[in-house]
């Protein structure tokens, strides 16, 4: 059995039809890719998956059990965790901060403990503090915890989105464009730390790239889309000679 | 012409300059005082006015003790200013600074070993210096005690819609609304329960039980505002939008309307002769209270999810949090406080009618809150204190009041645009703490070195 499976998702947006027909089966471990040009529709298949659209039409499995109009913060909560293509970050908060609140659904002292500062509420918060100062560790910015995210530079602004996905304990983390923006320093940092999350967090991941050479390195099965569709699925051998993502997608890049 | 301004801009900030270093050295010799240290020395200013205060203010032409820091006395009678300058400096300033200057190292080795026991007992010995100093101060004229009551009620009105302007980001007008349902409902519980009047006829419990079952009036009080919050939250917070500024206020004007045309409660003549007894220690206790439970619910992972929602709120949904939830649990948790200090404001006032709850009330809680600083606990503190204050110091000046106040509020606004303390967290330990280290270990390692 999948971890995750999309059968035939379609998604309109009034009459633009942004996905046709999507179909996707994420097994454990694995890291599959999802590439395609500007406006190809892969940012909108996140967010049918997470919950922030529900599909026109289409069916979505999570292991055995239907997510398909369930609230983003059930389908987070159930095993699905990721980030955003551009940052969206708490403007006000920490960074430890950011990966406490990501535990919220763990939380268990409830209101009682909120109001009261019970006990067990500084147990629990002083064990997801714990958590997310490892988490923090893993992604390199354990030093930053205490910073306000608006005073970070850009490439640890991606980290600490990775942590706070990574804190909602998923079974697949999905990552729009992990490497967007990034110079080249940078961009090998979040590479390792991509294969070093996967390696210790043993979860299967979804990204969204555009550049060939992360896809390449990282996956082990790449789907492009192309205007909503997908056109070609397989390894990054097989996706780097499929001559109609040369075409659509591989050709536009090496014009630009 | 470039060059002078920049000639002239320099100047400018040399004398800002100055007047930082001055103002630094002044506060020099204080900065190593504690809370501890400060509340001595209010202590020992506030003694000192029971004791010397009318003899002082006779001394210097007054006829009394001026009832808030002279302001009122001065807007009658210019003539007045240096006594009421020199009365203030003489009662008030002299003794806090030379006692919170001398007992510095004694208050913070004092502060010190409070804090070596859990940290309540610190807590406790605080809040009791500072209920002193508060009763002292307040229990010179009947006015003052009813001035401190008010403003202890507007800060726990403006820590409460705080919670949702401030730290949820949204912006509700429904805070007189709430108050209303608050100060009506726990004034019908008192009053059929433990009082014989004209509205509801004979007592049904003895009456000597009722101060005990205050704390139940109150909370019966807070629970009407929240089943009234209901109301605006389920339409609000169902989609995405800024429905909220308009349900909220129309809410407000229902709730007024409504209470208008309900005969049993007094219709708009009002009702009277509430039981008297929202006296300071109560009110004092209800808002450290309200102050406690906030500040804890806002430092918790589950409170700062409100920060979440309102800084990202397709983050916050990603990340686990039921944003829906949260909104509503905020929301009628802000609408239970104000119902508890409607119903302390009707026991304070022992009289209230719907007109009371209107947009005027409604201007000067959001006063307090923008005032004082979003998302914060120590902001609407100041907020309330400082409105409070000066609404009053400023009656004699009757309509104008509505000129300076909003024109104060205006430049605030410009140069603090989200109130004077915003965005800060409340930590007790923090404020608690010995300002400095005891002298001995100072040394040590000073001869270490
Ligand atoms: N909320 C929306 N309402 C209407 N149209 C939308 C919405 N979101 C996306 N679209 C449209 O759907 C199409 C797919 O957008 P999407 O953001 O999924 O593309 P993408 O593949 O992620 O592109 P990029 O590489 O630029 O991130 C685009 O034509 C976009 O304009
Ligand atoms: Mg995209």
């Amino acid at each position: 059995m999948s971890l995750l499976r999309v059968e035939n998702v379609t998604h309109y947006f009034g009459g633009l039809r942004a996905v046709h027909n999507y179909n996707l089966r994420v097994e454990p471990g694995q890291i599959r890719g999802l590439i395609g040009p500007n406006g190809a529709g892969k940012t909108t298949i996140f967010n049918l998956i997470t919950g922030i659209y529900t599909p026109t039409e289409g069916e979505i499995w999570l292991e055995d059990s239907s997510i398909v109009g369930l609230r983003p913060y059930e389908i987070a909560s159930s095993g699905l965790g990721r980030t955003f293509q551009n940052l969206r970050l708490w403007r006000h908060m920490t960074v430890l901060e950011h990966v406490k609140m990501a535990h919220y659904s763990k939380i268990s002292y409830g209101l009682i403990g909120a109001f009261f500062g019970t006990p067990k509420r500084h147990r629990e918060e002083a064990e997801i503090e714990e958590k997310a100062n490892s988490l923090l560790e893993l992604v390199e910015v354990r030093p930053l915890a205490d910073q306000i995210v608006t005073n970070l530079p850009y490439g640890a602004l991606r980290r600490v989105e990775m942590a706070r996905a990574l804190a909602t304990e998923p079974k697949v983390l999905f990552l729009d464009e992990p490497t967007a923006g990034m110079n080249p320093e940078e961009l090998t940092r979040m590479m390792d730390i991509i294969r070093r999350v996967h390696g210790e967090l043993g979860l299967a991941i979804f990204l969204i790239e555009h550049r060939m050479k992360v896809v390449m390195d990282l996956c082990n099965t790449i789907q492009t889309l192309v205007f909503g569709e997908v056109i070609a699925e397989g390894t990054p051998e097989e996706t780097q000679n499929n001559p109609r993502v040369i075409e659509a997608y591989l050709g536009e890049e090496v014009v630009t | 012409m470039g060059v002078r301004t920049g000639v002239r801009s320099g100047e400018l900030s040399t004398g800002r300059n100055r007047l930082g270093q001055l103002l630094n050295r002044i506060w020099a010799p204080f900065s190593q005082v504690p809370l501890l240290g400060w509340l001595l020395g209010a202590l020992i200013a506030v003694a000192l006015e029971q004791l010397l205060g009318t003899y002082l203010a006779r001394i210097l032409g007054m006829i009394k003790i001026p009832a808030l820091f002279g302001f009122a006395i001065v807007l009658k009678d210019l003539a007045l200013i240096p006594s009421a300058i020199l009365y203030v400096l003489l009662i008030y300033v002299l003794p806090v600074a030379v006692i919170a200057r001398l007992s510095a190292s004694l208050a913070n080795r004092l502060a010190a070993k409070l804090l070596s026991f859990p940290m309540w007992v610190s807590v406790i010995v605080h809040l009791g210096l500072l209920y002193a100093v508060l009763g002292l101060w307040a229990g010179v004229s009947d006015y003052r005690t009813l001035v401190a009551r008010l403003t202890l009620i507007g800060i726990m009105l403006t820590l409460s819609l705080n919670v949702v302007n401030g730290y949820m980001g949204e912006f509700s007008c429904s805070h007189p609304g709430f108050m209303a349902l608050g100060a009506y409902g726990a004034s019908v519980f008192t009053m059929v329960a433990f009082v014989d009047d004209r509205a509801f006829g004979p007592p049904l419990l003895p009456p000597a039980l009722g101060p005990f079952m205050f704390p139940t009036a109150l909370i019966v009080g807070g629970a009407t505002a929240a089943l009234g919050a209901t109301l605006v939250a389920i339409p609000s917070f169902r989609t995405r939008g800024d429905y909220l500024a308009i349900i909220s206020l129309a809410f407000t004007f229902i709730v007024k309307s409504f209470i208008e045309n309900l005969e049993v409660v007094g219709g708009p003549r009002g009702l009277g002769s509430q039981p008297d007894w929202a006296n300071l220690p109560t009110v004092f206790v209800w808002t450290v209270l309200c102050l406690w439970i906030i500040n804890n619910f806002v430092r918790s992972t589950l409170g700062k999810a409100l920060n979440a929602v309102r800084d990202e709120e397709m983050a916050a949904n990603a990340m686990t949090v039921n944003t829906r939830r949260t909104k509503m649990i905020a929301f009628l948790f802000a609408a239970f406080w104000a119902g508890v200090a409607g119903g302390l404001f009707a026991h304070v006032l022992r009289y209230i009618n719907p007109g009371t709850f209107g947009l005027q009330k409604l201007a000067e809680v959001l006063a307090m809150v923008y005032f004082g600083g979003l998302n914060s606990v120590a902001g609407p503190i100041v907020g309330a204190v400082s409105f409070n204050l000066l609404g009053e110091a400023l009656r004699p000046l009757e309509v104008y009041k509505w000129i300076i106040i909003p024109l104060l509020l205006i430049v605030v606004m410009i140069f603090r645009p989200t109130g004077l303390i915003a965005f800060r967290e409340f930590d007790v330990k923090n404020l608690l703490e010995p300002k400095q280290k005891p002298e001995e270990e100072v040394e040590h390692v000073a001869a270490a070195r």
